[in-house]
């Protein structure tokens, strides 16, 4: 019997994130790190990077991904896949594909990576070069060449929004040129720079439904041969996505400056200071700091989701959402038909219909020193 | 369509299979992606070796446990495996 107050047990990590570096050649738009990253400038060296793989992977981490910004602009990479394969992850480097050589992608190879993601915005050059802020289509489509010639499994990612949903069909072809084992469509959540540029790249319902139908003919016809992931856009749904498997269950994130984070959004939260790295053990933040404990278990639920019968599904649905959309880090995530902020989501939806015109704030330095800069 | 007894069956390349101590199973790890595996289908996955066939990996298992009559089961879990693309025919 669970008395009130009680904590559930405390499950060890599973996945890790290590977001390298904020540093990026890119600019997307939706980008999901905090619009104010330029703030966090001291990344943790190799030792201490080596030292967090470590940690996580003797609590029991074994699902391990690298990214950031762009992890290939970390010259220690090759060596922290090698640190990391010695320790029995599977590690997956996350990545732009900007930049990345036939000779880096066989040295991390070497190194014991298991597989690349590459992500590309859009199936044809000039609209993806545009959202990327930077002339890389050409070269990312021979990177995925590459990570297919070489014998890893390819990952390929298309982040979906109102500039490149017309084209489902386009980028479902494009796999298929590229040979991609795996497609993530991933539509834009709106965390970070995504959330910032909302009214730019929320689709409309009738686009979604148009896509969505695209996705899973293929998906149908691809059967055995390419595996599809569809992020659903949640706006769109009446209950929300499930908190990161629940809060403190199972993922962790470790953000450039060694800030530990239960989920990569999390930093937008209004919450001082993240414990970090840099002074704690993995094991101390994971069991014992406020911030991973706060929202374990269902004791900290306010209502409706307090007395709901699928609070042990979704865990309230999303902090981070919740926070960003109704000020109220504890609140009903507004995703919920059951919220009683549901009409934030809906006012979206209806903005999505005629938008405003605004231009797209493109993700750089410059633009994240405004958030912090007086 | 059922797995013929005698097509070699190996481990796919794009996975793997491991032994994870925290969690005293093994595991099959491929990207965004883990399963757990209980100690009979680790036992059959780990003869997923591109010469073993579903003959073979019955003999060694009945052998193994002392029993008989598990044909039926492991042909059942070879199917999902390939169906997963957890192994493929080494043909
Ligand atoms: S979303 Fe774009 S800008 Fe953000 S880190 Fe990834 S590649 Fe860079
Ligand atoms: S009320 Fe809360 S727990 Fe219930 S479905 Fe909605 S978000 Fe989930």
């Amino acid at each position: 019997m669970k008395t009130a107050g009680s904590k559930p047990p405390i499950s060890p990590p599973r996945w890790l994130l290590a977001e390298l570096t904020y540093a990026c050649p890119l600019q997307c738009p939706y980008c999901s790190n905090p619009v104010d990253f330029a703030r966090h400038k001291e990344e943790l060296a190799t030792e201490d990077w080596k030292r967090v793989l470590s940690e996580a992977r003797e609590m029991g981490a074994v699902q391990l991904g690298f990214s950031g910004g762009e992890p290939l602009t970390r010259p220690d990479l090759e060596a922290l896949v090698a640190h990391a394969r010695r320790l029995g992850y599977y590690s997956n480097l996350i990545t732009s594909g900007y930049g990345l050589s036939a000779e880096r992608i066989a040295a991390l190879k070497a190194a014991g990576l298991d597989h690349i993601q590459v992500s590309i915005q859009a199936p044809e050059r000039d609209l993806s070069d545009w959202l990327a802020g930077t002339e890389s289509f050409a070269h990312k489509k021979q990177v995925a060449r590459w990570v297919k010639e070489q014998g890893y499994p390819m990952v390929l990612c298309v982040v979906i929004h109102r500039h490149n949903i017309e084209q489902m069909e386009g980028i479902l072809e494009m796999a298929v040129e590229l040979g991609a084992d795996y497609l993530e469509l991933a539509n834009t959540q709106y965390y970070g720079w995504a959330r910032l540029n909302r009214a730019q790249l929320m689709p409309t319902r009738a686009q979604f439904e148009r896509a969505e139908a695209v996705a899973r003919r293929y998906k149908e016809r691809l059967k055995g041969k390419m595996k599809i992931y569809y992020v659903v856009p949640d706006y769109y749904e009446d209950r929300p996505k499930a908190c990161m498997n629940g809060w403190g269950t199972t993922f962790l994130t470790v953000a450039p400056d060694g800030a530990a984070l239960p989920c990569h959004a999390a930093r937008e939260l209004p919450i001082g200071e993240f414990p970090n790295v840099r002074e704690m053990s993995v094991r101390e933040i994971w069991e014992e700091s406020e911030i991973f404990n706060r929202f374990r278990g269902f004791d900290w639920m306010p209502e409706p989701c307090r007395s709901c019968d699928e609070k042990t599904k979704d865990y309230g649905g999303c902090r981070c959402q919740a926070y960003l959309l109704t000020g109220d880090m504890t609140a009903a995530d507004p995703v919920c038909a059951k919220s009683p902020h549901r009409r934030l989501v809906d006012q979206a939806i209806a903005e999505a219909e005629a938008p405003p015109e605004v231009p797209l704030v493109f993700r750089n330095p410059k633009a994240s020193r405004r958030f912090f800069e007086t | 369509m059922s797995l013929d007894p005698d097509t070699p069956l190996r481990f796919s390349p794009l996975h793997r299979l491991q032994w994870e101590e925290a969690q005293q199973r093994y595991v099959i790890l491929y990207p965004e992606g883990l399963v757990e595996l209980n100690a009979t289908s680790a036992e059959i996955l780990k003869r997923c070796d591109g010469k073993h066939t579903l003959k073979t990996i019955v003999e060694e298992l009945e052998r193994k446990y002392e029993t008989e009559g598990l044909t039926d089961d492991i042909r059942e879990f070879l199917e999902i495996a390939l169906e997963n693309g957890w192994i493929q025919t080494a043909d």
